[in-house]
């Protein structure tokens, strides 16, 4: 197995408040292999967003990382100076958002843009750049792309300025790029030529991408392997067609149910009762645990780690071995739910 | 024209060739100076369908096909620009007077976004009440008197309890409750009036999945429960395709199919409806790539002449970018309007000559 390109262990982020700090991200630890498509899903106020605003130094003040490291190509990141931060993102790690339009600058012309970008991270001269700016947009599917160098953002529909913001993100050929919910503001057909093109683009460049989106459906088409996110820390991290077609948290299983398909009748939807606990009120023990309809005795009172489950890793006291009916006997414990 | 299955329920919404033009032209000194034209903006252009008492019809297409301004024209939001549209018999020219007031309680909406939607310095309980107090005569007439304060907190009370909330959540204000259960206030607020037609403009396009299975679970139960008639307009197949019995498909002010969903989704006529279900991100396509869709949604201002969708239909040809097709029924009653399906050539080999946007 080839050395991870992003590494991120037992990352804790904290906003400080005057009732005491929220944990924001509680222990959070995975890793990304070179040319690796790692989609994170989860409801909103999981952490995903700011997982990859962590991993790019892009958190909002107050927010702070308190703990564990951040790792790209094995050299740690997290410690870096603003100006030192800087160069590593973009060259090193790409960033594409949720809406193109605050991503671009509506002053300036997109070719300007893109042109001081690759001049920031790359050593060429004006006209070098140009070409490869040019390139770049061609590359992303854009027509005419010489002319459209001269047109500013408001000048382009939605789905074209997602492509904008694509070239940027690849301007200095970055190893990683982080994709913030890239295709939530699209159209649908616009949204399927937006995962099209970030796939080849990535297949072309061998770039990894961890894709942040609440849409299973974007994941399962794109990555590699899923991450699940919830209240802050992982639940579940495998392949994407175990994660999709075997959850193993049931969290991971309510959400998969949750989702209308376009396959199949379904009267009902499975639902899962309740919503995210807030940053100020997370649950002992497993913070699932007051939603799940299979919770029993430890779930409440100590926090599952990631196990190994099948083939993925879920944090879920079910699949602890040490936990099951022969050893709650020993203990005099029963289960509490329907498991 | 009537349109749809042969279902023999009373028909309960009748829009006809329905139209809504917005006059979006630079102002008169400009238009003189700079020689330039009117510019009409035909957001709603021939809309025809019915909807059935208790039944459910999705309205789907993308951003700027016309969809929420149908929803506005249905509540009197918005005046016709041509066409009519009747609820019950009656015009709905008359919900902006005063005899309209009846038909006024029994037509509510439901909008999309549950943040902006509720009055943030009301309280639960005078968000959810002041239908009532609009519509005292009205609910007084239909036999459902709701006249002192008392009457209204008792009523006020079953309604929270009807959408899964707890009779002492009307003393809390919006802010107070996630998007979800906002959107479950909405729909209380809605159901106030004991309306027979609601209108949801994408109710859970703003919502989490866990949560919006919840809130379509609950409009389901509602429906089954209180005989409800829905419009159902949203941008996401899969939702529309879980909630509807029969879908209309938008693109550029028109309708473009229409017709029950189970033969909508398992055999899409038009080359629009087509490429919208393969759009879908699919949860069983992992891994291998899809052809992906060519082009973008044409601007408003500035429609192709013929049919709207030819730019960017792999079946196009020549009669298509002259003539606009009409909606009209094919095979069974299924409505679809394109040239291509009446002609028998859809099932050709895509023409790769074909212009793409």
């Amino acid at each position: 197995m080839t050395a991870p390109l992003l590494e991120v262990r037992n990352l804790r982020v904290e906003f400080p408040s005057r009732r005491g700090s929220l944990l924001a991200l509680d222990d959070v630890s995975f890793s990304i292999a070179p040319g690796e498509v790692l989609g994170v899903v989860g409801e909103s106020g999981a952490g995903k967003s700011l997982t990859g605003a962590a991993i790019i130094g892009l958190l909002e003040p107050p927010g702070r990382i308190a703990g564990g490291e951040i790792l790209l190509r094995g050299r740690r990141i997290d410690q870096l100076s603003d100006e030192q931060m800087r160069h590593v993102r973009g060259r090193e790690i790409g960033a594409i958002f949720q809406d193109p339009l605050t991503s671009l600058n509506p002053l300036y012309t997109v070719g300007r843009q893109l042109i001081e970008t690759i001049q920031t991270h790359l050593p060429l001269t004006a006209a070098q750049a140009r070409t490869r700016a040019i390139d770049l947009l061609q590359s992303t599917g854009i027509p005419a792309a010489a002319q459209r160098m001269e047109h500013y953002p408001h000048q382009f529909s939605g789905g074209m300025r997602q492509r904008v913001v694509i070239a940027l993100a690849l301007a200095a050929e970055p190893k990683l790029i982080i994709a913030d919910e890239p295709t939530t503001a699209l159209d649908v057909s616009i949204q399927a030529q937006i995962i099209e093109l970030l796939k080849r683009l990535c297949r072309e460049h061998e770039t990894a991408i961890m894709l942040v989106t609440h849409d299973m459906g974007v994941i399962a088409e794109t990555a590699d392997r899923v991450a699940v996110m919830y209240a802050g820390r992982l639940v579940e991290i495998g392949a994407v067609s175990e994660v999709i077609h075997r959850p193993q948290h049931p969290y991971s299983v309510g959400l998969m149910g949750s989702i209308p398909s376009m396959e199949g009748e379904l009267a009902r939807l499975t639902q899962i009762e309740g919503s995210m606990p807030r940053l100020n009120a997370i649950p002992r023990g497993c913070a699932f645990h007051p939603r799940c309809s299979r919770a029993f005795a430890p779930c409440n009172r100590r926090r599952p780690e990631l196990m190994q489950s099948a083939t993925s890793l879920a944090a879920c006291w079910l699949l602890d071995a040490s936990s099951d009916q022969a050893a709650l006997t020993l203990t005099g414990l029963e289960p509490l739910g329907s498991t | 024209m009537t349109v749809g299955s042969s279902s023999s329920a009373q028909i309960l919404v009748d829009v006809r060739n329905a139209s809504r033009h917005f006059d979006v032209s630079l102002p008169w000194l400009n238009r003189v100076l700079e020689r330039k034209p009117r510019q009409i903006l035909r957001a709603v252009d021939g809309v025809s369908f019915i909807i059935r008492q208790g039944e459910t019809l999705g309205l789907v297409g993308e951003s700027g096909s016309g969809k929420s301004t149908v929803a506005r024209l249905l509540v009197g939001l918005y005046r016709l620009s041509g066409g009519s549209i009747s609820i019950e018999g009656k015009p709905v020219e008359s919900l902006q007077r005063p005899e309209g007031r009846s038909l006024r309680r029994r037509v509510q909406m439901i909008f999309q976004d549950p943040y902006a939607s509720l009055n943030p310095r009301w309280r639960v309980g005078r968000i959810i009440a002041e239908p009532l107090v609009v519509h005292a005569r009205e609910l007084a007439q239909a036999g459902s008197p709701v006249h002192d304060e008392a009457q209204r907190r008792h009523r006020v009370d079953a309604l929270l309890g009807q959408v899964g909330l707890s009779a002492a959540d009307q003393n809390k204000f919006p802010h107070q409750f996630s998007g979800g259960q906002r959107q479950r206030i909405s729909i209380a607020r809605a159901l106030a009036t004991n309306p027979d037609f609601l209108i949801c403009d994408e109710p859970t396009s703003a919502l989490d999945v866990s949560v919006q299975a919840q809130v379509l679970n609950l409009m389901k139960d509602l429906q089954r429960d209180l005989g409800l008639t829905y419009l159902f307009i949203s941008h996401n197949l899969a939702v529309v395709r879980h909630v509807a019995d029969r879908v209309g498909v938008m693109y550029c002010g028109r309708i473009v199919e229409l017709a029950e969903k189970r033969s909508i989704f398992a055999r899409p006529l038009h080359p629009y409806t087509r490429m919208l279900l393969d759009a879908i991100p699919d949860l069983n396509r992992t891994g291998p790539g899809r052809v992906a869709v060519a082009g973008e949604v044409p601007n408003p201002l500035n429609p192709p002449t013929g049919c709207t969708f030819h730019p960017r239909c792999p079946y196009a040809n020549a009669r298509c970018r002259t003539e606009v097709p009409q909606l009209q029924p094919f095979e069974n009653e299924d409505l679809v309007a394109c040239h291509g399906v009446f002609e028998g050539r859809l099932n050709l080999i895509p023409n790769p000559e074909s212009p793409a946007a």
